[in-house]
């Protein structure tokens, strides 16, 4: 806190600035935003097929993931949705754990998480769309 | 991580009561943070009963009521006593606001009054600003520009450039938003905070100052400006009814903008 303990005893204002702004951070903002705008209508078009294939069995869906323009929406969903979730979480990782190397060792667990998700979900819906 | 509990020695405990004088008839009950660095005690709450017969109309009155005829080592900043100061920001009845401004008839039942929330405290009532204060200093809130001035007048502004800085040159540093975000407890040290980020957007929109190109640098950071998650904390809390949250906007969408 302000004052510190007395191993702290740099300036306030060198603590306030210390090493400077990173000059980063538009990207993930606005990254955040585009991504959430992307989902409303991918989402929208997700649930109505769903709903819309309520009761079809396993071959029916694999059928409708694998036609083309159904794939490219799928593929887009999950390239907006892992996206959007990542730099989520990015955000309540910075806000609440403290310390840089818990810090960095959660995020680099997070993402390579989520890597190995998104991955395995766009391998998913590829091998659909190339097996018919 | 986080931290979710306040530390054992944190704890608030109950206090001694001053009663009303006999006689009284419209008794206030003011909970009153108490908390002293010359003892090791825990912080408490005191409880004065007030006779609001014999005080003024705002909470910062009965304050000083308290500290002149009740327990004089009741310790809380106060200067100006009509919100122009900023001094005697405080927790009203779990807001933050100027006692000056906030009259005791909007706080129903007891009024509980604590120091600005998650600052250090210096006793009682008076948190430590330091930093708040160095972060405002790390802005550099002056006017920067090579333009020479007119040899024989000021920098002039046009009506609609000097109403660009409305809203904005009104703040007082009061700090009540800042210490009202959520993201400045969690991240105080390297978030600047609401006041702090509106006294930036001050210099920014201020059509005399030449550097806003480096002022917009300084700030493009994941915590110092990023950390805002447009709680709105700010703006609700704000004495005089400015709005951070938006000035906080208009600095992202300037960093936005001058990538495209």
């Amino acid at each position: 806190m302000a004052n510190g303990g007395n191993m702290m005893m740099r300036s306030t204002l060198g603590r306030v600035r210390a090493l400077g702004a990173a000059r980063h951070g538009l990207a993930d903002w606005w990254g955040q935003r585009v991504t959430a705008a992307a989902l409303v209508p991918l989402s929208v078009w997700f649930v109505i097929s769903l709903l819309a294939h309520r009761g079809a069995d396993a071959a029916g869906m694999a059928r409708w993931a694998g036609r083309p323009w159904n794939a490219v929406l799928l593929l887009a969903l999950l390239i907006a949705l892992f996206q959007h979730l990542a730099l989520g979480l990015q955000v309540v990782i910075e806000d609440y754990v403290h310390g840089e190397a818990a810090k960095l060792g959660t995020l680099l667990a997070m993402k390579a998480a989520l890597a190995l998700l998104w991955l395995a979900a766009i391998l998913a819906v590829l091998k659909l769309a190339f097996a018919g | 991580m986080a931290k979710f509990s306040l530390p054992a020695n944190s704890r608030i405990g109950e206090g001694r009561t001053h009663k009303a004088p006999p006689g009284a008839k419209r008794v206030k009950a003011f909970r009153v943070y108490r908390w002293s660095p010359d003892d090791r005690e825990n912080p408490r709450y005191d409880t004065y009963e007030i006779d609001l017969d014999a005080c003024g109309p705002m909470v910062l009155d009965a304050l000083i009521k308290i500290k002149n005829e009740i327990d004089s080592t009741l310790t809380f900043r106060r200067s100006c006593r009509e919100g122009i100061c900023g001094s005697c920001a405080m927790n009203i009845d779990g807001t933050n606001t100027l006692a000056c401004l906030k009259p005791i008839d909007e706080v129903k039942g007891a009024a509980r009054v604590t120091p600005l929330p998650h600052m250090p405290v210096v006793k009682d009532l008076v948190p430590n600003l330091d930093q708040a204060y160095a972060q405002y200093r790390s802005i550099e809130p002056w006017l920067k520009a090579e333009s020479p001035p007119p040899p024989d007048s000021e920098r002039r502004q046009s009506v609609t450039e000097r109403a660009a800085l409305d809203g904005m040159w009104e703040c007082i540093l009061c700090f009540c938003c800042t210490t009202a975000c959520p993201s400045y407890w969690w991240n105080g040290g390297r978030y600047l905070g609401p006041a702090v980020l509106l006294a930036a957007y001050r210099w920014i929109a201020d059509s005399r100052d030449e550097a806003t190109g480096e002022r917009l640098d300084a700030l493009e950071d994941p915590f110092r400006l990023y950390r805002c998650h447009t709680i709105m904390n700010c703006t609700e809390t704000c004495p005089k009814g400015l709005n951070p949250a938006r000035a906080i906007g208009r600095i992202k969408q300037m960093i936005a903008e001058r990538t495209g």
